[in-house]
């Protein structure tokens, strides 16, 4: 019975890589379009990934990252604009575009009743491999995805790491030369989310093209080559990663003293120390918030000024009641670029006159989260 | 508005050669897809049993109710061994309607997980999914239908016909019951929760069931109920099924079934697969 499947089909299971394509551009879309009702979930989306490369797409919830890549998985049709992927257009040529991408959505798109290994061959069989070779791409993503020992178990007992593991493997069964990864981090815990990335970054290694929704700056800095931000169905932004923070702005370092008092004599020793970076150390103003008051934030530039500005305050002695990195939240790229909040609450834009529905994403279903949630990493500042 | 800005750089990649057939499916990759989603449903049922429940506890608990409540009062105490040979063919007509209710609520747990969003984005027969399904269901309808004829042996079921017109009757129960399957499909992808499946179906079947002549002799009934049991397609296949079981007239019965069989696909399954291809 193997021998049966040795035929002509199999042979798109394993060697769907075009690497053969003339252009360079893995992922080509231009002016893509796609309503619910009055909502503009896609207004006029162009974007290009190059083979082999990352491409980060960040926005806020409702930006339409999801409807993209929906799109581009051939599970909803736009209402206008092109895109092809692997040169295969999503409108006219949607059998042979799947055989070319892999999903992983926010929510696991695997069979809870089935176990993990069960899932993936299954897979591996809709994909026309032999039951041998089934078996063993099964076996062996299990093992690389760490999840050998919960392999005969049902995907419903996995936990939520498991379970976005589990689903990464699924997306990679067929060696997809086009992965799309819809916010893979969403929901995971620190040590889960460092497994999906690295889970990433091996794909990457091996060749894959990459597209991969986010809404945090952070995941985007980890993964992307390049960046595209966007904004209710928009893209507002587009360059490399490094060019956007530049425009950005890159890690502060914030320090808390232990008597608020210190601030002013700690910003002015560092300043005296050359250890301030390129924008002068700046007393965080409270705002009325009270939460910032008396914060020396300091922008880093290398990790050797981070270690000279510990060195200092502990040589002068000053009491630190919290230290830490902080990347700019998707507010803050999104006030950089935009000038506005990224939730829209401060809409001045002629963009967004007379559309009061754009926040909310239709039609996708997915759960929300609080927009723009600042990352605070390697943080052990107290609140006082 | 944007949608001009299209033509220039797609021009460029429409000039890579695709083949018309490129990308099309083969009948070999789609029976294999079809085994695979087959083995899918069949390795749910492994993971919860409770799901079998009505293919095979439904039978057992029927005939024991039927036969012994009201086989008594229909053909009179003493005498149930005859009613007997009266229900059980005419239950099978009704395993066959009870089975293909799940295929409804199958698929519509499908779609509200994000497994069927997978199934969409790889290279197979969107239709695959749908007789995957079919099969496991068709094979869970032949378990009851098994388990019933058991159940009616063990009370004093005797054949009157043949073993070929016992094959013949299960066979034709088992094609009614495929034909209800794309009713309840249609219903699966329209409603939006499976209880939602379930509660419609249960609504249609009632009537349906006891308004035909499964249970009792329909001369027996008022003559509206008898004029609907006439036209109600249930009471075909149970005719057909007794007459196949216990002999008599098989000819009209049977013809009126396998139209209605038919007939029922001919209009709802096109209905489905439009929906499913909506929907997908």
């Amino acid at each position: 019975m193997g021998a049966v499947s040795a035929g002509p089909a199999r042979v798109v299971g394993m060697t769907t890589r075009p690497t053969d394509t003339s252009g360079t551009a893995a992922v080509e879309v231009r002016g893509l379009v796609k309503h619910y009702g009055t909502t503009r979930a896609l207004d006029g989306v162009d974007l290009d990934v190059r083979q082999g490369t990352v491409l980060g797409v960040l926005g806020p919830n409702g930006a339409g990252k999801t409807t993209l890549v929906r799109v581009l998985s051939t599970l909803v049709r736009p209402d206008a604009g092109t895109a092809r992927v692997a040169g295969y257009d999503v409108l006219t040529q949607p059998r042979q575009l799947r055989r070319v991408i892999g999903l992983t959505g926010q929510y696991a798109s695997v069979d809870e009743k089935l176990s993990g290994r069960e899932n993936l061959y299954m897979i591996g069989r809709l994909l026309d491999l032999s039951r041998k070779e089934a078996r063993a791409r099964a076996d062996e993503l299990l093992e690389r995805f760490s999840l050998t020992e919960a392999a005969r178990r049902p995907a419903m007992q996995y936990s939520g790491g498991m379970r976005r593991r589990l689903d990464l493997a699924a997306s990679m069964i067929g060696r997809p030369a086009v992965l799309y990864l819809d916010e893979p981090t969403t929901g995971l815990d620190p040590r889960t989310r460092n497994e999906v990335w690295d889970e990433v970054r091996s794909m990457v290694a091996d060749g894959a093209t990459v597209l991969l929704t986010t809404q945090y700056m952070e995941e985007a800095e980890q993964l992307a080559d390049e960046l595209t931000v966007v904004d209710r169905g928009r893209v507002i932004a587009t360059g490399e990663v490094a060019e956007l923070k530049a425009r950005v702005g890159g890690r502060t370092l914030r320090i808390r003293p232990a008597d608020p008092r210190d601030a002013a004599a700690m910003t002015a020793a560092l300043a005296e120390a050359g250890l301030s970076g390129a924008a002068g150390v700046t007393e965080a103003p409270g705002e009325g918030t009270g939460r910032d008051e008396g914060v020396v934030s300091v922008p880093v530039l290398s990790d050797e000024q981070l270690t000279a500005v510990v060195g200092l305050l502990a040589a002068r002695g000053f009491a630190i009641a919290g230290i830490g990195t902080h990347l700019p939240s998707l507010d803050e790229v999104f006030l950089a670029i935009t000038g506005q909040k990224a939730d829209g609450s401060a809409k001045a834009g002629p963009a967004s006159a007379g559309d009061g529905t754009a926040n909310g994403r239709p039609g996708s279903g997915n759960g929300e989260r609080t927009p723009g949630t600042a990352q605070e990493t390697e943080d052990v500042e107290v609140s006082v | 508005m944007s949608a001009t800005t299209a033509a220039g750089p797609a021009t460029k990649t429409a000039a890579m050669p695709v083949a018309a057939g490129e990308g099309r499916i083969g009948l070999r990759s789609n029976l294999r897809h079809i085994g695979a989603l087959a083995r899918r449903n069949m390795l749910q049922i492994k993971q919860d049993p409770e799901s079998m429940f009505d293919a095979v506890l439904m039978p057992v608990i029927f005939t024991l109710l039927f036969v012994y409540v009201f086989g008594g009062a229909v053909s009179g105490k003493g005498h149930q061994h005859e009613y007997v040979n009266y229900v059980v063919p005419g239950l099978m007509a009704m395993m066959g309607m009870n089975i293909s209710m799940a295929v409804g609520t199958g698929i519509n747990d499908d779609f509200q997980k994000g497994v069927m969003d997978r199934f969409r984005t790889m290279p197979i027969a969107r239709s695959s999914v749908l007789i995957a399904k079919i099969v496991v269901e068709v094979g869970r309808m032949l378990i009851a239908i098994a388990i019933l004829l058991g159940m009616g042996f063990a009370l004093g079921m005797s054949i009157g016909t043949d073993v070929p017109h016992l094959f013949a009757a299960i066979a034709l129960s088992t094609v009614f019951g495929a034909s209800l399957m794309w009713i309840f499909i249609l219903l699966g992808l329209t409603m939006k929760t499976a209880q939602a499946v379930q509660g419609v179906a249960m609504l249609v079947l009632m009537p349906l069931q006891f308004g035909s002549s499964i249970f009792a002799k329909p001369t027996t009934m008022p003559g509206w109920l008898e004029g609907f049991t006439k036209v109600n397609p249930l009471s075909n296949l149970a005719d057909a099924a007794r007459a196949l079981v216990n002999g008599g007239a098989v000819a009209h019965s049977v013809w009126m079934t396998l139209a209605w069989s038919v007939g029922i696909t001919a209009v709802t399954a096109p209905l489905a697969v439009a929906r499913f291809r909506k929907k997908t």
